[in-house]
């Protein structure tokens, strides 16, 4: 990584050309920080490194005509690490931008600092709306997804194709009470009924008894408001109960390809779930999956689609600001749509949120399935402004009225 | 005879007296000119921990009593600065006593309950208990969950000087770190420590010996609480949050480690483990190599070699003993059995 990061530089400095003038320290660097050897190694990880790599040289490695280095680091999904990292990059190794920041902790601790620090921070590994609500920047941003998308997708547009009834089973703590509400709030909006729930602790192994009680419940949709080995755990058990099988429907509300490569078509098939990108869409976005695929042996999820999308259109603001500078170029990341595979005419809110479509999607059946990789059905497409709060109603100061 | 042999013991003792307080001036120096060559948040951070795993081993090292459960104090007391400082809008030092007062308090309830009992069943305990506050934390509101306490503001200590100073904020903790060992060094070389260390050698004997050692060790799990507290009250206001990572048990197993690897019942260990483990968890977050293995390795291999960890085994060395020979612990070791 390191040694085509350096073949660029001495390639650019070899041609070193006159627009480079624009450019603070002679090139615009791009750190990815995330966890790349815990429990989200798969959902970002490496390949969110790869995918910024990528987007460096499709726009050509050189943004006005000064190269362009994209560096990583591993927070291990702890806060003070990433922290450290974060000022380092800013102070002592002329960092433009920190880019993907999986976990909600390290998002928001690295937001403030590169607010402090008037930097450009771009995230697409948390999921947490406090980034574009309370917490947001003029020098923020959050592609990809958040937990609203996710309810929107999964709570309102599932009601929509038939799932009436819903019972929750919720890991017990904020963030899976959130998402249960969020999402129940769409469920009843859309018509539909929320029969109950049940609580289980962090890390629960033995999710029978709440299984059972779901299935007693009689609900259509069996929605799983937790998150990671939670979630895969729960969909193990409920195949092995035959909640799919018996015609109940399992929605998981924070789940991606990575993880159902991990569990496999056979536990995981059935399974409805929301996500911002998927590489079998449309022709641009199976291009981009073949090549992501040639260079990492993985399909993208969204977050390492939506990493690329950033670090793109963080380059082309670049280009069009005419320097790296942050407030002119935050100015332009505000204002320009963003039109590449990932979002197709996308609007960024005054928030920093990216406004781009969500999917629904059912996992297919092994039967069903032809290629490698090949996992979705996608059930239904909900237009960004219906996914993501209103910038306006977001609470975040920049964008009141 | 023995008036030579008093006369020589006396000038070791005062040349080692001079070696060690070169030793510790050298120390501080070292400390005080590191922000010149070293990124000072990281610095902070090291002392931060450094503190963390002196106070523990007050505890492991000087009582014998294993706790595994020092997290609940340290992310614990970082919770309450934080809360303090952001929505009480105390001054920092006040937000980090309020941060050391609810780990002293924390270390009295766990404490209480650990110490009736010996050895594993202690341990088990502490960390039950801990493991409670871990969840108690995901749960209740003022932590805000997984997203933590986040953007506390540094502030003016006293009111005056201005902590978002990366070099101001960097001697405040120097200051506090220093403060903190004194205070460490204070109870292990003082009568009540005295009795913390029969305790560890000998529990009965000394409680034949007519001291309340329940008491004794309530009163070392306090302070270890507190100054772990001190610790984490400190790396919230250095970090500006206070997240679930420094609750949960890695932290705990985490600072043994730090403390395995730097020697147990050293006061220079810990800082040793402490730093050499931040150093490599910082260094390997930008290498390609995965952490938790290469991690996991060297303490292996740390264990098997240097059992009684660096700088024990550096005490145990021909220099080392030459250098600490006059402390009369160690005399009593050096002379041969009388015959």
């Amino acid at each position: 990584m390191k040694r085509s990061a350096i073949a660029m530089a001495v390639l650019a400095a070899a041609t070193l050309p006159a627009g480079a003038a624009e450019i603070s320290d002679g090139k615009v660097k791009i750190g990815i920080l995330n966890d790349q050897s815990g429990v989200y190694a798969d959902f970002g990880g490496k390949w969110s490194v790869e995918a910024a790599k990528m987007a460096a040289e499709d726009f050509g490695g050189k943004v006005l005509g000064a190269p362009i280095e994209i560096i990583d680091a591993d927070h291990q999904n702890k806060p003070d690490i990433a922290s450290n990292i974060a000022r380092k990059w800013y102070d002592t190794e002329q960092v433009d931008s920190i880019m993907e920041l999986t976990t909600s902790s390290v998002a928001l601790a690295v937001r403030n600092i590169s607010e402090q620090k008037e930097k450009i921070d771009l995230v697409t590994g948390a999921a947490t709306t406090e980034l574009t609500g309370e917490q947001c920047s003029p020098y923020g941003f959050h592609w990809a997804y958040d937990t609203h998308a996710l309810a929107v997708g999964t709570g309102g547009a599932l009601v929509s194709q038939g799932g009436d009834t819903w019972y929750f089973l919720t890991a017990d703590y904020a963030f899976g009470y959130s998402l249960e509400d969020q999402t129940s709030d769409f469920v009843k909006q859309k018509g539909g009924e929320v029969l109950g729930s049940v609580r289980h602790p962090l890390g629960t192994n033995d999710f029978s008894s709440f299984l059972l009680q779901a299935q007693a419940s009689g609900a259509e949709v069996v929605g799983l408001a937790n998150a990671g080995l939670d979630t895969a755990n729960a969909i193990k058990q409920a195949a092995e109960f035959g909640i799919v099988a018996s015609g109940q429907r399992l929605a998981a509300l924070l789940f991606t390809l990575s993880e159902v490569h991990g569990l496999g078509l056979e536990a995981a098939q059935g399974l409805t779930l929301t996500e911002s990108f998927y590489w079998n869409r449309d022709e641009a976005s199976r291009e981009f999956g073949k090549r992501f695929y040639e260079r990492t042996g993985r399909m993208p999820n969204m977050v390492h689609a939506g990493t690329y999308s950033g670090v793109l259109q963080y380059l082309k603001a670049i280009e069009k600001a005419g320097t790296d500078a942050t407030k002119p170029v935050a100015q332009v990341m505000h204002e320009m749509p963003v039109d590449d595979f990932f979002a197709r005419g996308a609007k960024v809110g005054a928030n920093g949120r990216l406004i781009s479509d969500v999917y629904l999607m059912e996992v297919k059946t092994p039967e069903e399935s032809k290629e490698p990789w090949d996992y979705y059905k996608v059930l239904a497409t909900v237009p960004g402004a219906e996914a993501y709060i209103d910038p306006a109603q977001s609470g975040c100061d920049l964008a009141k009225p | 005879m023995a008036a030579i042999m008093t006369t020589t013991t006396r000038s070791r003792r005062r040349k080692a007296i001079n070696a060690e307080t070169v030793l510790i001036a050298l120390g501080v120096l070292a400390l005080v000119l590191a922000p010149l060559y070293v990124y000072p948040v990281f610095l902070m951070k090291v002392l931060c921990f450094a503190l963390f795993a002196c106070a523990f081993n007050l505890l492991l090292g000087y009582t014998g009593i294993l706790s595994f459960g020092h997290a609940a104090f340290f992310g614990g007391a970082a919770y309450f600065t934080a809360h303090a400082v952001k929505e009480w809008g105390l001054t920092p030092e006040l937000g980090i006593l309020v941060g050391v007062a609810g780990a002293a308090v924390l270390g009295l309830v766990i404490g209480f309950l650990a110490i009736r009992r010996q050895g594993i069943y202690s341990t088990m305990i502490t960390l039950a208990l801990a493991q409670m506050f871990f969840f108690f934390c995901l749960q209740a509101p003022f932590t805000h969950g997984e997203d933590g306490i986040q953007g506390v503001p540094r502030g003016h200590l006293f009111g005056l000087i201005d902590l978002s100073e990366s070099m101001n904020m960097y001697f405040f903790v120097l200051a506090v770190f220093l403060l903190g060992l004194l205070a460490i060094w204070r109870i292990v070389n003082s009568p009540f420590g005295m009795i913390l260390k029969s305790v560890r050698e000998n529990e009965s004997r000394a409680i034949s010996l007519g001291y309340s050692v329940r008491r004794y060790k309530l009163a070392a799990f306090v302070m270890s609480a507190a100054l772990t507290g001190l610790a984490g009250g400190l790396k919230a206001i250095v970090f500006q949050f206070a997240t679930l990572t420094d609750v949960s048990w890695h932290m705990s197993g985490e600072v043994v480690l730090m403390t395995l690897l730097g020697g147990i019942g050293t006061l220079i260990g810990p800082i040793f483990g402490a730093a050499f483990v931040t150093t490599l968890s910082n260094y390997f977050a930008t290498s390609q190599l995965p952490v938790t293995l290469v991690t996991g390795v060297i303490f292996m291999v740390c264990v098997l070699v240097f059992r009684r960890g660096v700088i024990g085994e550096f005490y145990a060395s021909r220099l080392g003993r030459r250098l600490s020979q006059p402390k009369t612990e160690h005399c009593a070791e050096d002379e041969p059995p009388r015959s």
